[in-house]
Parts: C-alpha cells; structure tokens; sequence
C-alpha cells in the first residue's frame, strides 16, 4: 500500500492503494466519485472515462500509482454552484441521455471535444465519442446537445 | 384537449441527476458491513457434479461463506419455473453457477471463486434445438412437470420441449391449394445479448427477524417479490424490493434475476448485507440473453395479392432454462399475421431446452422475430406476383372495426391507423423514386420499408395502481411502481398529473426508488405497457383525489360541486372566479376561521384492469391476448457494398400510431433508440459459441454494439389515432421502434437485387456469402468495375 493524492474535481483527496489497483477502483470505492462507471472493465465501453491532467483516459485501463498527483475531472466536476455547465444543460434540454448510466462519461467527452474545438464537424463529433457505448441509442440527442452547447464554448 | 404540460416536449425529470453525474444506481449503492459475492460456474455444457471442494477457498483470508446448490436447493422461476439458484446436482450449461463465494473484500471473493474445485461427470450435451426435440435426445430438464409454472405454458415432460403453443384459425391446407403461389422458406436468427450499461447486481440483507431487504438493477419490483415470496414460502409483505437508477433494462431485467440468490448467501453469511455485480462476462455467460430462433414457412397468395394462407412452425433455442421464453413463445404465435388479416393461419411454437446460455424476454420479444419472418414474407410474394410490395401491403391491412386477427379477436374501431403509418413512410423514405447513385459504382443503394403491430404480451389479469399523496404546501408525491430504465414513462405520468391540477409540474415528484413497500402495485414494467395500464391508474387516482377536493371545497364554499372547477392550483366556483380556494388549504383539510377544520389530507387512489383480455385456448390459440396494438413500421435506404458485404443505413424513417403524443421528446428518444438497438442486432450482433457450447465473444470487441459513427439521421412521423381507453387516447410504444428495423434493411437489399437474406444478424460475411451464392453475377461485376476504378487512379497518380 501507498499514499497517492488526487486532486479530483478541484479537491485535493489522498488515499492508500495497493500497486495493482485501477484509478477507476479508487475513484469510486475510496473517493466515491460515483460518476465513473463501468460496464465492461477491459478498456471497450467507455463508461469509466475522466479527464486526467487534461486528457481522457479510461479509468479502468490506469493505474491508481499512475495517477499519483493528477488533476483528475469527472461530471460532477463541471457542476458551478449548484449549476450544470452549459453542456450538462444542453444535454438535459436535449433529451441526450435515457437510462443515463453512459451519460457522465458522454458529458466529460464532449465537454472535452468542446474545448478543444467549439466547432466540431459531424464526423469530427462521431469520430471523438466513437470509443463509448450508449445502449438506449440517444447518440443523435448527444450530436444536438453538442450543437446547442457549442455557443457556450466559443464564447469562454 | 390543449395541454399546459401533457403534448408537451418537456425533458425526463431525472435529466438533471443524470446529466450531473450523480443519479445513484443499484451498482453505486453500499450498505454498513456489506460482503461481496463472487460466482464459481460451471466449465462444461452438461454433467453431474460429482465433487465440490472448497477447502482450499475457504483457506483464503476474508472469505466468510463458499455456498453450493444443495445447501439451496430451491427452484424459482415467472413462469416456467425452471431456474435453480445454484446448480442441483447437475449443471445445464457453461456459465451454469454451481458456488458462490461470500467475503469480505471482491478481491477475496474473486481470488477464492477460483479456488473452488467441482468435478464433474459430464452427460451427451446436445446445443440444436432441432437436434433437442428429436426422441432420444439427451434429457436437459427431466422433470420439468415438477416445476411450479404459470398452468398457461405446456411442456412435454419427457422432451426438451418447455413450452408448446399453437394458433389454428381456418383451414391452412385447403387455402395453400388454392393459392395462386406459394412462398416456401426457412429463417434463422442468432442469439443476442440485451447489452445494458448497468450488469444486473442486487444487494440483499435477510434480516433476522426474517424480512427480506432487497436493493437491485431491476426493471420492476413487484415481479422480484412475488416470485421470491411464492419460491421460498414467505409472506409477500416481509420482503421489500427496492430499485434505485437503473443503467438499461431492454426486458432482460424482467421477472426475477439474482435477488433470490443473493438473498439466501445473506442468509448464510449471518444476516449481512451480500452484494453481487455480475462482470460483462458473467452477463454474457451466466445471466439470460435473447433466445436463438428458427422459422419454417409456407405462405399462399392469391394472384390479386390477397395472402390467403399462412402455415408457420417456430423453434426457439431457449438455452438451459427457459423461464420466461416459455412466453416468448407464445407471443412469437400470436403475432405471426403482423399488421395483416389472413383468414387461414396456423402457428406451432416450440421453446425448447438446450445446454446453451439461458434465455429471456428481449424489447419486442416474439413480435421481432415474428415480423423478421412475415414482412420477409411479404416482399418475396409481392415479387412472384410482379406487384408493388406497398401495394400487397395495402391490399392486406387490417381495417380497424372489422379485421380479426389470428387470435380471433376483433380489432377495436380506434385501434389505430396502419395505412396512414404506411404511407407517412412511403412518402418521407421516396418509395419508387430511385435513390441517388453512389459514387463507387460497386455499390449500390436500395429502399425497403417493413410494417409491424405489437401489444403488451402479459396474463390477462395484469392490472396497476397508482397513489397522488398531497403535501402540506399543495405539492403532489405520484407514487407509482412502474419502473425507470431509461423510457421516462414516469415524466410522461407527472405530466399527466400537473395537467389535471393545473399545478406547475415541478409540483409533481415521483421518488428516483421504486419500492414494493410504499409504492401501489404494478404488475411489471415490461412490453411497453407503463405508460398506458399506470397512465389510466394516474388518471383514476386524480379522479379519486378531485373527488375529495371538490367535497371539501363545496362545503367550504358553500356551493354545490357541480359549480366548481379545478384551475391553476385552485378550486373556483364557476363565473365567480373571486370565489376560490388554493389547493393547499384543502390538502391538508380545510380551516375555518375560528379553526373548525374539515375533511382531510388528500389521497386519490386509481387502479388499471386489463379489459377483455382472456387466456388464449390451449388447442387453436383462440382468444384476446393483448390490452391494445400499436402499428407502426420503419422505412430505410441502405447502401450495400457489393465487395465486402457490408451494410449502411443511410437514412430511417420511423412511423408509430402512439394514439396521443403525451411528451414528443421522450417519444422522439425511442423512435431513434429503438431503430439504433434494432439496427445494431441486424447487422452486429451475435453471441458466439464453439461446439462446446462456451460463449467465445463475452465481451464488447468481438461482440460489436453500435456506436454513435454507424448511426444514420431518423425521421419521426407521429400518428395520432386516439384509443378511447388509453390516457389521452395514448398507446405504448417503446418496445415497437426496434422491431421493423432487421427486416426493413433485409427487403432493402431483396428489392434491390432480389438476394434472400434469411439470416440474422446481416454481418458482412454474411451477406457477401448470399450475394456470392445467389448473384455471383453481381461481385463479378463490382470487382471489375473496382479494377477499372484502381487502374484510373494509378493512372492519374
């Protein structure tokens, strides 16, 4: 076991892993970053994605020692004040998600195609979220939301 | 009726929790000393278990409990009855749970399950269920009329066969004679997994005063109970299930799942809370996927079109227990005539065992396979007559008041408007107008359209309830049972309720846990029906609750209550609009001044009963199996490369009588998901297994779900026939949007180049195979015109 500190969602959180434990483990069970989920635990569904020091990782395929002293982003971490950022918003009105257990990791993705480029084409969106898996199918919903988020994200 | 709220696009009311990452859902939840549950299965398709030895398990530090299937030798099971929570003395299939192991940490429990040594004497396994109904295959269920099944499914003891069921109605023989052709084919259909987000998982804690607590990924609650509560003798109201957010149902998580099991290693291990999270290969491997599927079909037309004669024989591969297949192959009969009236039908369904993965309800189920056959079925006559598809499609409709279907029932008058859902796709998909040519002439591009009617399949007494409980400040708790996987039919119901009261909708709150305990039952939440049985239930229970407004509010107001109406928030008397009341002061009771009070708070109670629906006769088949239908159809233009096989949707229409659009955003989510899960299991989706009947792709590379680069534009068309019984005039229709995709896409490429492709899913090898047989012409014709094209582009470079 050793100590690794975190800054998850702008916090500083330290906890005690072992060397083979996953960043993913750690973020839910020992921080209760409940956001992260998982559904397939090998890399292929996307679900555990988080923006580590700036760049989408799956959670499940990193190393808890790995990310010692990453600034770690999630969904609830785009939350201002109570508020939902403007892509969790568009989202919402968008109707982007269903049974919602993707959504976290669609929002932090788009989020992050966003600021990188607030003008994405239609392939250039298809080709950035291809690595994640929405069941319920609302991936035209998330191409909206992004369109009607993208505003937000030229303006910053 | 203009609507405030109801017609409304209003976003689901769980957006906010969802979208901010923090709905909590069955697989977030942990309990105070909650121990993990790791499954030890079974590693051949179908033996004795001679031996289990746990010893060396048990070694493993924080393991508290290794429990096998004799110490609970239960069998539960919907409807057929069959399940067992660990294997009894024999396993039925690799994947089977023989142990599972209870510990402190998963880590211990993973690194004990491997620990646990079974030996086995392995039996004849036998993975065809045609090859499993031949006499003298070996036994997989030997006494299977032991089993405690709903007395509707029929199985033949001594066979693999769980269930039988026919539909007889004319005479099927006469009528092939005197057709002018007859279309004569096989189609077959490959397993498929639901492939939800969430892997069920359940935690249970059996308390030691003996209440059952049950936390799980479930569709429902009330099925959990009432199976758990008739399995292990206990009275229903000791044991509460309750059903946080659910990551994805899709019917796999309908009746019962591990509940029962994981409520017993709670039991065992001292009455602690157990958790079980089943990995995706354990989903894939040991939790039900949809069934594999033959058809056998001979269809008679007349040479005007009319199709006269249809004589159908479906076997369903349901794997090693087929509790709820049994009704999958009831309702894969009973819908086998689609959108269509044909006077001389008969249908034998066998679901039958074999020592493959077991099998479930999948959205749709039976109307997907049925229809994968029929509208197949249509395109191949209306070519060997020379006719219009459309056309024969016209000429064959059902028409509302007068049709019978092949249940003998009548259809109602506002059943719904099938032609109108026709044509509204053959003018948006540009039906007989060409496509555009691509720009690789080694494809091609090609229309198809598919049509398709479904109701909810379920017993004839099947009935909801909702509450309205009114707060002290005038704000409304909705308490209902039916479950929230992703449909948003609870949105739609608060909707319904904000509506009726005039009050703002964020005044409606239905709780994100359903529970068996403080929620009024529903029978379950499964074949679109939510929306329809607790929507009339919603609207009951405002009656009820107005009913004791209005009460209070005449004697308060000193007129009698035919005179007030119920307007934003506010009992008024009619033409005196001065003369009001808010809601809030008659909830609770209402006060006069000196503080005499009246009356009381507030609960409106409704229930929902399925109406005319009956048991269907055991020998024809005969009788009302469904609450309503709803037609609809989907439209597509595909794009075939010709060299590789592969298949593009470049374009869906999708096309619902839903009777009334209660909220079209949510409605517009289904008509894109169900065309998106629908074309996924067309083209993708498989479960494999070797010829040891091991699953080989459980896992998401080698079994491919759609992903958002395969997704093509989907256009909505709302109809909008009203039901007179429905809320609103509504109908369901989550389940239906998937159901016309798989043939759509396969009369597309039938249309086109007149190739067959019975088989699903339309992988590219696949296609490329029956083009390769049945056109070879063709990719002779695509290779060259590809040399040509290569040749040019050397040339220019």
């Amino acid at each position: 076991m050793r100590e690794i500190t975190l800054t998850v969602n702008g916090e500083r959180r330290k906890a005690m892993v072992k060397d083979n434990e996953l960043l993913l483990d750690v973020l839910r069970d020992k921080l209760y970053v409940k956001s992260v989920k998982a559904a397939c635990w090998r890399g292929e569904c996307g679900l555990c994605t988080v923006l580590m020091n700036d760049r989408l990782v799956k959670s499940c395929l990193v190393l808890a020692v790995e990310a010692d002293g990453a600034e770690i982003l999630t969904a609830e971490g785009l939350v201002k004040d109570g508020e939902p950022s403007p892509i969790q918003k568009a989202f919402i009105e968008k109707g982007a998600l269903q049974c919602g257990f993707c959504t976290p990791a669609f929002v932090i993705s788009s989020h992050k195609l966003l600021t990188m480029n607030p003008n994405p084409s239609d392939e250039e969106i298809r080709s950035f979220l291809s690595g994640l898996i929405c069941r319920c199918g609302t991936y035209n919903q998330i191409i909206e939301a992004i369109r009607g988020a993208q505003k937000a994200y030229a303006s910053r | 009726m203009a609507g405030k709220f109801v017609g409304k696009p209003i976003p689901p009311q769980d957006a906010f929790l969802k979208a901010t990452g923090t709905a909590p859902y069955n697989y977030d939840i942990e309990l105070p000393g909650m121990l993990y549950a790791k499954l030890v299965t079974s590693t051949v398709p179908h033996g004795r278990i001679k031996r289990i030895n746990v010893e060396e398990a048990l070694k493993v530090p924080g393991v508290v409990k290794v429990v096998t299937g004799k110490d609970i030798p239960y069998m539960v099971g919907m409807y057929a009855g069959d399940r067992d929570l660990l294997a009894i003395e024999k396993v039925r299939w690799v994947g089977h749970p023989v142990a599972a192991v209870i510990a402190e940490s998963l880590e211990a429990a993973e690194r004990a399950a491997e620990l646990v040594d079974v030996e086995y004497e392995e039996l004849p396994a036998v993975f065809d269920p045609l090859e499993a109904m031949k006499p003298g295959a070996p036994l997989i269920h030997e006494h299977m009329e032991k089993y405690r099944r709903l007395p509707v499914f029929k199985p033949v003891p001594g066979t693999n066969i769980a269930n039988k069921f026919r539909v007889v109605r004319g005479d099927v023989e006469t009528a092939l004679k005197e057709a002018d052709i007859v279309i004569e084919e096989e189609f077959h259909i490959k397993h498929v997994s639901h492939a939800f987000m969430e892997t069920q998982n359940v935690i249970a804690h059996w308390h030691l005063d003996g209440t059952i607590e049950i936390w799980t990924s479930w569709q429902n609650p009330n099925p959990v109970r009432q199976i758990m509560a008739e399995s292990f003798g206990i009275p229903y109201n000791k044991i509460i299930v309750k059903i946080p957010f659910v990551g994805g149902g899709f019917g796999g998580k309908a009746g019962l799942g591990w509940e029962a099991l994981v409520a017993v290693l709670s039991r065992e291990a001292g009455h602690r809370p157990v958790k079980l999270v089943l990995s995706r290969k354990e989903q894939f491997t040991s939790g039900a996927c949809r069934e594999g599927f033959h058809a056998f079909v001979k269809a008679g037309f007349k040479k005007d079109g009319r199709f006269i004669a249809y004589d159908v024989k479906y076997v369903l591969d349901a794997g090693g227990y087929a509790d709820y297949t049994v009704n999958v192959g009831r309702a894969v009969a009973y819908s086998a005539d689609g959108s269509y009236e044909i006077p001389n039908i008969r249908c034998e369904a066998y679901t039958v065992y074999t020592n493959k993965v077991p099998t479930t309800a999948l959205r749709g189920f039976g109307y997907s396979e049925s229809h994968w056959v029929l509208e197949q079925v249509i395109e191949r006559a209306a070519k060997k007559l020379g006719m219009d598809s459309a056309e024969v499609r016209r000429i064959n409709l059902i028409k509302p008041g007068v049709s019978i279907t092949a249940t003998g029932e009548r259809l109602r008058e506002d059943v719904g408007n099938p032609r109108k859902v026709l044509e509204s796709i053959l003018q948006e998909i540009g039906w007989g107008k060409p496509s555009e040519k691509p720009k690789e002439p080694w494809k091609i591009r090609a229309k198809g359209v598919a049509l398709l009617v479904k109701g909810p399949a379920q017993p004839p007494k099947a009935p909801s309830s909702a509450a309205i409980k009114f707060n002290e400040d005038g704000t409304i708790n909705l308490l209902v049972s039916t479950g929230n996987f992703g449909q948003g039919t609870v949105t739609a119901l608060a909707q319904i309720v904000a509506e009726e009261f005039g009050v703002p909708l964020e005044s409606v709150r239905v709780d994100w846990i359903r529970d068996t305990h403080s929620a009024p039952y529903s029978w379950q939440t499964v074949g679109s029906r939510g929306l329809f049985t607790d929507g009339i239930a919603v609207l009951n229970a405002v009656k009820d609750a107005k009913r004791q407004i209005f009460k209070v509010a005449s004697e308060a107001l000193r007129c009698p209550e035919e005179y007030l109406e119920l307007v934003n928030g506010e009992v008024r008397v009619k033409g005196k609009p001065w003369m009001k009341i808010p809601l809030k002061d008659i909830v609770m009771g209402y006060s006069y001044p000196d503080g005499t009070s009246i009356g009381g708070p507030i609960i409106g109670r409704g229930v929902y009963m399925s109406v005319h629906t009956t048991n269907l006769d055991p020998e024809t088949g005969q009788g009302h199996p469904t609450i309503f239908h709803t037609y609809g159809g989907t439209g597509v233009e595909i794009e075939l490369d010709l060299l590789t096989g592969e298949i593009k949707v470049l374009k869906a229409v999708q096309a619902f009588d839903i009777g009334r659009v209660i909220n079209p955003l949510l409605l517009k989510q289904q008509f894109h998901g169900g065309f998106i899960m629908g074309m996924s299991i067309a083209l993708f989706e498989e479960i494999k297994f070797d010829e040891r009947g091991w699953v080989l792709n459980p896992n998401f590379t080698s079994y491919y779900v759609a992903r958002i680069k395969d997704v093509p534009p989907v256009v909505e068309k709302f109809v909008e026939t009203p039901q007179a019984d429905g809320p609103y005039g509504a109908r369901g229709v989550g389940e239906l949007t998937m159901i016309g995709v798989a043939p759509a896409i396969a009369n597309a490429i039938f249309n086109a180049i007149g190739v067959k492709l019975n088989n699903l899913p339309m992988t590219p090898e696949e296609v490329w195979k029956a083009i390769k047989a049945q056109r070879p012409d063709l990719i002779e014709k695509a290779v060259k015109e590809y040399q040509k094209k290569m040749k040019e582009v050397k040339a220019v470079a």
